[in-house]
């Protein structure tokens, strides 16, 4: 009888843990899943990878951070706030960078990607310096205990997971219901069809890049809630992690974002505790390369069909 | 007659290269020069010895920009991970030349063994990339390069290897588990990776190698197996109806650009005492550190690859107190020479002033000058 207490209570234990593992992968995979939504749908609208979208995240982080800790404006002002800038960040990249290039090559427009992601790179590395600045989390939410205080969750991964959720059923709504989002369907589906219908090409191009601009704001607050530490490079390896989730979970689709994002986080997160931390990343990247090679479309994505 | 001289236009603009044998020997013309003047330099000691440690380095520089151009101008497919290509390169030759070092006195037998070997190593791996992974396009592939980069990034940087009286010993968690007998040596030491490599590689190996990776590149590119690539490049439909395999030439030109970024790798890898993977030197930085020299060389010119990389390692050194806004011009200067070279207006605008045509006007100006006196 003490034996079988004690065998339950150790495998009980050995469960928490793996809940544990499992509720910080969601919250993590919820954080790729709101950047993935970015890349999603700027991928799917103006066709173009946006590799700066990354480091949109990392300037949130440091507007949010200079807001409270320096000008100490509440966490809620300060989200409000870094939002309208990378708001406006991803405008001004949109008409300065890519906008010239909307005719040209796919290769010269992401090579122009590239080159403004590692511009902002660069740009924070000489305003804010490479030391990290430890990020005080803006999440002011009181951590969950269950089973006796034997499983934590935290305030943040609370926080992280519902804010995912409320993003993707908004922009779900606001692509199926409002006039704007049917003018993002028409032309994701076809550019020129949709100019001759009367949309606005590029004003829907530009506000695609508002609102993945946005949402990375928000995503750059709960990751560095989540994760304290903010360098230059905090949203270039998160960035990319985040297409993966976006091409794993089907390039374009809004839930598909969603779907790669979280199980691309427990995967990171469980290789992490039970593989090998430093191989993480690779593992993480391995999963690209088999989604492209056995399913190219992802889990939601799409058949593209080629016209000659 | 005429119709042979009408320049291809790819997709790109003019990054199509210029067909002509005397070309290639301008730039070939250009690199020994380059050899000459340094030596004469070296030989009268005007050089100091900080430009005679970037020697090493810029060659590696130049080989890594022209096998890159291979893949972004010739191929139209961007890599970004060709510093990954060049680590594997750096540490299988590194790893030979170590291992062989004292059953091989004679530098001058390991070394081109070294080379061949992380020359191989680096191809291997670009087949089996190129294999998986060519048949997506565009950005798929440029994430995949990337993340491949990464991936062998990671796997060096846990990677043990000793050696003792029983052989080889290979580990990937520390170097107690690879209980070593003893007088057992350490080759690969994880994250300090490998010191001790013998420094085989100078100046004038650098620029031997320089040539060969020119020499093969410009004649692939001039062979029919370098229109059947191009050809892809600017129309991969209408290639493949004319009966070109695309799988096959596409892995062709992307082994050979891996290929030299290995032999690239081994070079630089016998020019330092410790080897290790840092994100500076192999990481995703490097790559586009890389693909910086290729786009501002002009994507599809070796020549501009060899000069914007030459120009762009020696920059720095010369112009000190730009060195902490360096990395913010290399990212300018991507942005500007894509919206230079592709935007419509700016392609105008280049067009009616270009240099070529101003020059033209200028001398039938004089003529017509010349004619009414």
């Amino acid at each position: 009888m003490q034996k079988g207490v004690a065998v339950i209570h150790y495998r009980g234990v050995c469960q928490l843990d793996f809940l544990t593992y499992l509720v910080t992968g969601i919250s993590l995979g919820s954080i790729y899943a709101i950047i993935a939504l970015g890349y999603t749908m700027v991928y799917g609208i103006a066709k173009m990878l946006n590799f700066a979208h990354g480091d949109i995240i990392m300037v949130g982080g440091y507007a949010s951070f200079i807001m409270t800790s320096t000008m100490g404006l509440p966490p809620i002002v300060s989200i409000i706030a870094s939002m309208l800038i990378c708001t406006t960040l991803g405008l001004f990249i949109e008409r300065f960078a890519y906008r010239p290039l909307r005719q040209a090559a796919p290769l010269a427009v992401l090579i122009t990607a590239i080159g403004v992601s590692y511009l902002l790179q660069n740009l924070a590395l000489l305003i804010f310096g490479a030391s990290p600045k430890s990020y005080t989390s803006l999440v002011s939410f009181p951590a969950l205990k269950l089973f006796d205080g034997q499983l934590t969750i935290t305030g943040e991964t609370l926080v992280t997971i519902g804010a995912s959720v409320v993003i993707m059923v908004a922009l779900t709504l606001f692509i199926k219901k409002t006039k704007a989002g049917h003018a993002m369907l028409a032309v994701s589906e076809d550019k020129g069809a949709a100019q001759l219908m009367g949309v606005n090409v590029n004003f829907t191009i530009a506000l695609t890049f508002a609102i993945g601009s946005a949402l990375a704001a928000i995503a750059g607050v709960l990751l560095c809630s989540a994760y304290p530490s903010l360098t230059p490079y905090t949203g270039a390896m998160p960035g990319i992690k985040a297409f993966v989730a976006a091409v794993f979970g089907g390039i374009g689709s809004v839930p598909g974002a969603m779907i790669g994002g979280i199980l691309l986080g427990v995967i990171e997160n469980l290789s992490k505790a039970y593989i090998s931390s430093q191989m993480a990343d690779a593992i993480v990247f391995g999963v690209l390369i088999l989604v492209l090679l056995f399913k190219p479309t992802g889990i939601l994505g799409k058949k593209i069909t080629e016209k000659v | 007659m005429e119709k042979e001289k009408v320049n291809i236009v790819s997709r790109f603009g003019r990054f199509a290269p210029k067909t002509s044998t005397r070309g290639n020997l301008i730039t070939y013309g250009l690199v020994i020069a380059v050899f000459i003047v340094v030596q004469i330099l070296v030989v009268t000691g005007n050089f100091s010895s900080l430009w005679k440690g970037l020697l090493v380095p810029l060659c590696t520089y130049v080989i890594l920009a022209v096998s890159l151009n291979l893949t972004v101008g010739i191929l139209g497919e961007l890599s970004l991970g060709h510093a990954g290509f060049m680590c594997v390169g750096a540490f299988t030759g590194a790893f030979i030349s170590l291992y062989m070092e004292n059953a091989v006195p004679s530098a001058w037998i390991r070394f081109p063994l070294a080379l061949l070997a992380g020359g191989l190593a680096a191809a291997l791996l670009g087949a089996f990339i190129g294999v998986t992974v060519l048949r997506l396009r565009g950005d798929y592939l440029a994430i995949v390069t990337l993340a491949f980069g990464e991936i062998v990034k990671n796997i060096v940087n846990v990677l043990y290897v000793g050696r003792d009286a029983d052989g080889l010993h290979l580990s990937t968690t520390n170097a107690a588990a690879l209980k070593l007998g003893a007088g057992g040596e350490m080759l690969i030491n994880g994250p300090q990776g490998i010191s001790g490599t013998p420094m085989d590689s100078n100046f004038t190996i650098g620029i031997l190698l320089v040539l060969i990776t020119l020499f093969v590149t410009l004649n692939l590119i001039h062979s029919r197996t370098g229109r059947a690539i191009m050809a892809i490049r600017d129309n991969r439909i209408a290639a493949e109806s004319i009966g070109i395999d695309i799988t096959k030439y596409k892995l062709i030109a992307f082994v050979i650009s891996a290929f030299f970024a290995g032999i690239a790798g081994v070079l630089y890898s016998h020019n330092l005492s410790t080897l290790t993977a840092l994100p500076k030197n192999f990481g995703y930085n490097m790559s586009i550190l890389i693909l910086v020299f290729v786009v501002l060389g002009g994507i599809g010119n070796m020549r501009g690859s060899i000069i914007a990389a030459v120009v762009l390692t020696a920059l720095p050194e010369i112009l000190r107190e730009l060195s902490d806004y360096r990395m913010l011009i290399y990212a300018l200067v991507l942005i500007f020479m894509m919206i230079f070279t592709s935007n419509p207006k700016a392609k105008a605008l280049r067009e009616k002033y270009a240099l070529r045509k101003l020059w033209a006007k200028l001398a039938a100006k004089f003529k017509k000058g010349k004619e009414a006196v």
